[in-house]
């Protein structure tokens, strides 16, 4: 059962439904209860980190992540694996955000968007590291409870050479 | 205090038969040996030409240490030039890509070369005259590398005017590249869909010995393909196989498998795994992509050509090529605890759009700093970077298979899970290293 994870009050999320729902979602990372945070994703979600700064084409153009929810299940079980060696010491992550701000609402599509500037600070043994991001949420409701449909993470440097990056934005 | 510099014979002694000595990983002044002496006596690859299809287009990269320019000179060639403006030293190509037309122009001074690096004017010349300028190396322009090879549209070039001749240094290893370019129906390829760059806190031979290590990935990646293959396990019977599951499942075979998949070993550092099958030979066919490859091919060819699933080939000394799915890897030095690793991908000209998309989707699976394959290795990498330091055993091993008839064999192939080529990778450095020594 996920914590956290309220219905809506209506039959249409509110503004601060949408807003809340977000804030929710990054806190379930950062609290890495994983498990709880796929139960956030639509069946047929997507999780995409563009590779390139505009991107439009997750499938011709690479991207650092384009994975559905079979693939996000492989990344949340691995991390508990008794021989994920790269988790030993495990990875923790800090998300700081913005107010979310409704970019677009259409009730008759149950498609409902968000825009969230934000930080993230992953960190494992003794290094810390900043990345900075706007995170663009694709929402629907699915039995009273909102689900993403697309959660996009773009990183302000996509393009520069990263070391290990282990968790989620 | 120096105990490499100019002493071959100290170098020479770091690489045993079967071993070889940490320094080679950990010890600075080795790496700007490696910079001086290695990468500028051996080929190195730059880029590709479709990187710079018209005149005036350029692409900026290093070649181990040295900054250069790879850029297409009005004659049609691939020029590669150092790139540095003769007068202060100011990079003159900024961008990592883009068009200069006919003429590169210092941003600082205006001083400007034409494509081929020489130079072409200079502003305000009269004071110039009479001041011994025309006879220095300034006047020269931008320094060209004399040796540079475009094998099937692969740049590659050689520092030193002086050393082993490509075809020599390569011999029979370029069939991996006539591989990757065979399989487009036309016969070319095109770099597509971004590049991936992964930095490594690591000596950038860890990367290079990686790519023919067979008898890692059931262990090291038990975690990523492991869980992978478990969840796929549990799905229910008849749901189509993705994708992803075809692409992780293969790193999960057995030790006998990787035994019977066979390593080819060639001169000079470099081979391939995956002689006889490999971890690519059994994915879904492509639909309609066999049936242009016989239109170009004829049936016969057009199998052979497909039948050929190499897995990695490594050519000394930093890349290496996937010829099924069409992505080199290239493992950038830049110091001796740190390596940049850069995954390229490329079309097949005239195939089918879906085996771009596999093959992006492998290189973001497998070689994205995002990847759990690529964290999996990381890990182990940078394990070593550390515990190298350890003193007691000073030595590296590389046993597995070990047979000396094979420091006068050539062109071999040889069991799946034997070290060789590894072993052969190092007495290559050792080789280059004190060449010009």
């Amino acid at each position: 059962m996920n914590r956290n994870d309220p219905k809506i009050d209506g039959a249409f999320p509110s503004d601060r439904e949408l807003a809340d729902f977000v804030l929710r979602e990054a806190r379930t990372l950062d609290q890495q209860r994983f498990e709880d945070w796929l139960t956030l994703f639509a069946n047929d979600g997507y999780y995409w980190m563009p590779l390139e700064w505009g991107q439009t084409d997750p499938r011709l153009v690479c991207s650092l992540m384009y994975e559905d929810k079979l693939l996000l299940s492989v990344r949340v079980e691995r991390l508990k694996g008794e021989r994920t060696f790269s988790q030993k010491p495990r990875s923790r992550s800090h998300h700081v955000l913005q107010m979310p701000h409704v970019e677009s609402r259409d009730e008759a599509a149950n498609s409902y968007v968000t825009w969230t500037a934000m930080h993230y600070v992953e960190t494992r043994n003794d290094e810390q590291t900043l990345y900075a991001a706007w995170a663009t949420h694709h929402l629907a409701v699915e039995d009273g409870k909102l689900r993403i449909k697309l959660k996009r993470v773009d990183l302000v440097n996509c393009d520069a050479a990263f070391g290990n990056i282990q968790l989620f934005m | 205090m120096s105990r490499y510099a100019g002493d071959a014979e100290a170098i020479r002694k770091l690489v045993r038969e079967a071993e070889v000595h940490r320094d080679v990983f950990v010890d600075e002044e080795l790496f700007q040996l490696e910079m001086e002496h290695l990468f500028a006596n051996t080929w190195v690859y730059v880029g590709h030409d479709s990187q710079v299809a018209n005149e005036g287009d350029f692409y900026t990269t290093t070649i181990g240490s040295q900054p250069v320019v790879m850029v297409r000179h009005t004659d049609g060639e691939v020029k590669v030039l150092l790139n540095r403006c003769p007068h202060k030293g100011v990079k003159i190509a900024g961008e990592t890509c883009g068009n200069t037309g006919k003429v590169f122009r210092c941003p600082y001074h205006a001083w400007r070369f034409r494509t081929d690096g020489s130079l072409h004017s200079l502003p305000w010349t009269q004071g110039y005259d009479n001041t011994g300028f025309k006879d220095s190396p300034a006047a020269l322009g931008m320094t060209r590398v004399k040796n540079v090879h475009n094998y099937r549209g692969f740049v590659f070039a050689r520092l030193n005017d002086e050393g082993p001749g490509f075809e020599e240094f390569f011999g029979d290893s370029l069939s991996s590249f006539d591989n990757m370019v065979d399989r487009s129906p036309v016969g070319k390829l095109q770099v597509a869909g971004g590049v991936l760059r992964y930095m490594h806190n690591c000596n950038w031979k860890m990367l290079v010995d990686n790519q023919t290590d067979t008898c890692h990935p059931m262990v090291a990646h038990e975690s990523s393909a492991g869980t992978a293959k478990a969840m796929w396990q549990k799905a229910p019977e008849g749901t189509p196989k993705p994708m992803a599951v075809e692409i992780f499942v293969p790193f999960m075979s057995p030790y006998e498998d990787f035994d019977k998949m066979g390593i080819r070993v060639w001169e000079n550092g470099h081979g391939h795994t995956g002689v006889h099958h490999s971890i690519h030979s059994d994915y879904s066919a492509i639909p309609g992509y066999f049936d242009q490859m016989k239109a170009a091919y004829g049936e016969e060819r057009a199998k052979a050509i497909l039948g050929e699933a190499r897995h990695n080939t490594v050519y000394f000394p930093n890349i290496m090529i996937k010829g099924p799915i069409q992505l080199l890897r290239l493992f950038k030095p830049i110091s001796a605890n740190r390596t940049l690793v850069e995954s390229w991908t490329f079309r097949l000209v005239d195939a089918p759009d879906l085996l771009l998309e596999r093959t992006l989707m492998y290189n973001r699976l497998i070689n994205a700093p995002t990847s759990v394959v690529g964290h999996d290795d990381l890990e182990m990498y940078e394990r070593a970077q550390e515990g190298l330091h350890a003193n007691g055993n000073e030595w590296v091993n590389m046993h597995r298979l070990y047979d000396p008839a094979e420091l006068t064999q050539k062109n071999v192939v040889t069991v799946g899970t034997n070290e060789w080529v590894m072993r052969n990778t190092y007495r290559a450095w050792a080789h280059f290293m004190t060449l010009d020594m």
